[in-house]
């Protein structure tokens, strides 16, 4: 992965010093609540529930066995022992004090990480594929491009204090695993006619209050021009967007309001100035970034025929393999997901042991790398299929093999109620009721993928919108209640949910889901899964099963009349 | 007299910056003595009867986050200090017109931050263009605005492209390319 040169570690460690300074004067009474709220939060701090709660950027998922560990360091010693990934491929630490927060910069500083930009109404982490250079169907290696975008828009000076936040994703292949379609800008490389690289862009995408899907404003920009445009759609948006109404702020309701052509226009107007100028890229600058990355040199290896009978004969290993391990664009490896859905334990929370594990693990077999999934997992992008049994025996032991990606328990939920003081309603309690009941393995599997998403309010940071099933944690007279939505979807054919009706109560959660698969099952064709069954019949049949059966559970649990 | 920061340094300050109150007429409210940056509404209403003041370096203009730069692109040239208002902080409208006054319509003059300056945000302010920053009268002791001084400085080889400096760090250095050992 990228490895800072003199000038990316003298800029983040600057940024400590002058964190030092803020949380100084803010503690000595200089700095006001108001003043120090967008300097700590574009430090990734939010003061929360219980404790602040840090967000520390793994740009754009990718990150070194040395950052594991330090990540396991600041979990032991500054917070509960423990971390959480994010749906924006980012850590959380949930209990670090105030006080501590520049040390633990510090710290991060040393392994070449930092909390800039990751909240606050800036340019915030930039997310991509997290199999980006090793995917079989990836057609450009997004990360250069990714790397460059982080460095454009660390303390841009004009895009700093934005109408809201701001997020970019970076998509390189065939299939969207960066969910472009849900960002303020989606970026999504190809080439042209002559074979030239460009992006097509989207703008205007975003879920939270008013979901909505990014619309294509530029059908290709040439690579070198990318930052000069990305700069107009910047300024139009800072220039007009509105900030009378948080809830309205997002680009998204600019061109809304603009109509797509409207604002492409006055985009266009901008970029007419910007063109060919100073922030125009260089192939040499493309290539010192590509060549920072600094990938291990694989060479193709033959099938290795022990793994292939290995998965013939150990039923449990080919449960883990047919979901965990994906094809590599390299013969002999495979890429791996290290799943943290195991039942019991809030989606994307991790120790600090397993920390330290997976960062050994990285070492051993995945060349000491890792990546992070924006479905809160981890992976190792390069394994090679002879290590893939060993690999699994230890990712056992440590509790990250659960054989459940994309299954119905690989749910994705936002922290909610118990840690987050915007909820409505807690999400992890819903997700591990589901889990639970949904433990057979052989079921979850008969069910196949299925997308579930919870978010505890309509801030949607569960993506709930997209979920297959959406959850959504709604407030109905001080109570928290959950809506359901049924139809959504990321990546290349991006929907999003329709609600099925009246919502439930937390304790009928895991019934709902049940009468939601029973009527898949009864209506899915051979081999089709839940996404495609709902988008050929509609969501009536669903709804009218989970409602049927709801009312047939409240009469068993009325009385006998006597 | 208040002090503002000015290329770099502390000075005190003589200019009085008007601001129409609810019910002020731009055409007809009077102007304050001595040298006075009018709102543009002022500027537009009485250009004619202003112009020699602006020529002569006593009268300037500011523009707050909803006005476009581009009214006044034809007074730039003769204009010698325009203000860009901030009405609260977090407002980054000012950011973008500053920029665009330096670069799309080429001011040369005094840039001036006004209304809610902090010094956590000189640092941006100067990247866009501004070479003055007025924090509102009694924000900072000096003892408090001789130490914010730091702040223009907090980051030493930015990444980008502004307009402090225009050529982003990429233009600027020879950035060492791929790291040598492998890792
Ligand atoms: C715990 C403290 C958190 C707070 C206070 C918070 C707050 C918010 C708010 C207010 C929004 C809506 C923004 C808007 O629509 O303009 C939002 C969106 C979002 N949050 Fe969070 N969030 C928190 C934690 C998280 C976590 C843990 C995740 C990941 C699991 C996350 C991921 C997201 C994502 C992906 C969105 C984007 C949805 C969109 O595109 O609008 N957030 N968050
Ligand atoms: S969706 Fe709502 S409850 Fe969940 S983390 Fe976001 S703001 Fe908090």
């Amino acid at each position: 992965m990228y490895q800072y040169d003199e000038y990316d570690q003298r800029i983040v460690d600057e940024r400590v010093a002058q964190y030092a300074d803020q949380t100084a004067r803010y503690l000595a009474g200089e700095l006001s609540e108001d003043e120090f709220r967008p300097l700590r939060l574009q430090n990734g701090l939010y003061i929360q529930r219980h404790a602040p709660m840090l967000r520390i950027a793994v740009p754009y998922g990718n990150l070194r066995a040395e950052q594991l560990r330090m990540f396991a360091h600041i979990a032991r010693t500054y917070d509960r022992g423990y971390g959480h990934f994010t749906t924006r491929q980012n850590l959380q630490f949930n209990w670090p004090k105030l006080e501590d927060v520049p040390e633990i910069l510090r710290l991060l500083a040393s392994v070449q990480m930092h909390g800039i930009q990751t909240s606050g109404n800036c340019i915030r982490n930039v997310t991509s594929d997290p199999f980006a250079g090793v995917a079989a169907d990836e057609a450009i290696d997004p990360r250069p491009w990714c790397e460059i975008v982080r460095q454009w828009s660390t303390f841009h000076p004009e895009f700093a204090y934005l109408p809201r936040k701001f997020k970019i994703a970076v998509n390189g292949a065939q299939e969207d695993r960066a969910a472009i379609q849900i960002h303020d800008i989606g970026l999504d490389l190809r080439r042209d006619a002559e074979g030239k690289i460009g992006f097509r862009v989207l703008v205007g995408g975003g879920l939270g209050r008013t979901p909505i899907l990014g619309e294509e404003v530029a059908s290709f920009v040439p690579w070198q021009q990318i930052l000069n445009y990305c700069e107009a759609v910047l300024r139009v948006y800072n220039l007009h967007g509105r900030r009378d109404n948080a809830y309205k702020a997002r680009i998204k309701i600019l061109v809304k309001a603009l109509g797509v052509e409207e604002f492409a226009r006055q985009v266009d107007a901008e970029f007419v100035h910007l063109k060919d100028g100073p922030s125009t890229l260089t192939q040499a600058e493309i290539d010192r970034v590509a060549g920072r990355f600094n990938d291990p040199v694989l060479t193709p290896l033959p099938a290795d025929e022990a793994y292939r009978a290995r998965l013939a004969d150990d039923r449990a290993f080919a449960n883990w393999a047919r979901r965990n391990v994906r094809a590599h664009r390299l013969s002999g490896y495979a890429s791996v997901v290290l799943s943290l859905k195991k039942s019991g334990i809030a989606p994307g929370d991790i120790t600090a042991e397993q920390f330290d594990a997976v960062a050994d693990l990285s070492e051993r077999y995945a060349q000491g790398e890792a990546r992070v999934l924006h479905e809160q997992n981890l992976a190792f992008a390069s394994v090679r299929e002879a290590d893939l049994h060993d690999l699994w025996q230890q990712l056992h032991e440590l509790g990250l093999a659960t054989p459940n990606i994309g299954l119905l328990s690989d749910i994705i939920s936002c922290p909610g109620g118990d840690f987050c003081s915007l909820a409505n309603a807690k999400s992890i309690p819903i997700a591990l009721a589901i889990q639970d009941r949904f433990d057979d393995l052989d079921h979850l599997h008969d069910i196949g993928d299925l997308e579930l998403n919870i978010s505890g309010c309509m801030n949607a940071c569960g993506h709930h919108h997209v979920g297959h099933i959406g959850v959504l944690g709604v407030d109905k007279n001080g109570e928290e209640w959950y809506q359901v939505t049924i139809g959504g979807a990321q990546g290349n054919q991006a929907s999003l949910g329709k609600v099925i009706g009246p919502s439930f109560a937390a304790a009928e959660m895991p019934d709902v889901v049940e009468s939601l698969i029973r009527s898949y099952i009864d209506n899915r064709n051979e081999g089709e899964a839940f996404i495609d069954t709902v988008r050929r019949v509609g969501i009536e049949p669903f709804k009218t099963r989970v409602y049927a059966e709801r009312s047939a559970r409240q009469e068993e649990r009325k009385p006998a009349h006597v | 007299m208040s002090e503002i920061i000015k290329n770099g340094q502390i000075q005190a300050d003589e200019w009085t910056v008007l601001r129409l109150a609810e019910g002020d007429d731009a055409a007809t409210i009077e102007l304050p003595h001595g040298r006075v940056i009018v709102p543009l509404a002022v500027w537009l209403a009485r250009r004619e009867s202003l112009l020699a003041q602006a020529e002569a370096g006593v009268l300037g203009v500011w523009l707050t986050g909803s006005d476009d730069p581009a009214a006044i692109a034809d007074d730039l040239p003769t204009l010698q200090l325009v203000a860009v208002n901030f009405p609260k902080f977090v407002d980054g409208r000012g950011y973008s017109i500053a920029a665009l006054l330096r670069t799309r319509y080429g001011y040369g003059g005094e840039l001036r931050a006004i209304g809610e300056v902090l010094r956590d945000q000189f640092f941006y302010m100067k990247r866009c263009g501004f070479d003055s920053m007025q924090p509102p009268a009694g924000r900072y002791t000096h003892a408090q605005l001789e130490a914010a001084l730091a702040s223009l400085g907090t980051f030493t080889e930015p990444y980008q492209s502004a307009v402090d400096v225009a050529e982003p760090l990429f233009r600027r250095h020879l950035r060492p390319a791929p790291a040598k050992e492998q890792a």
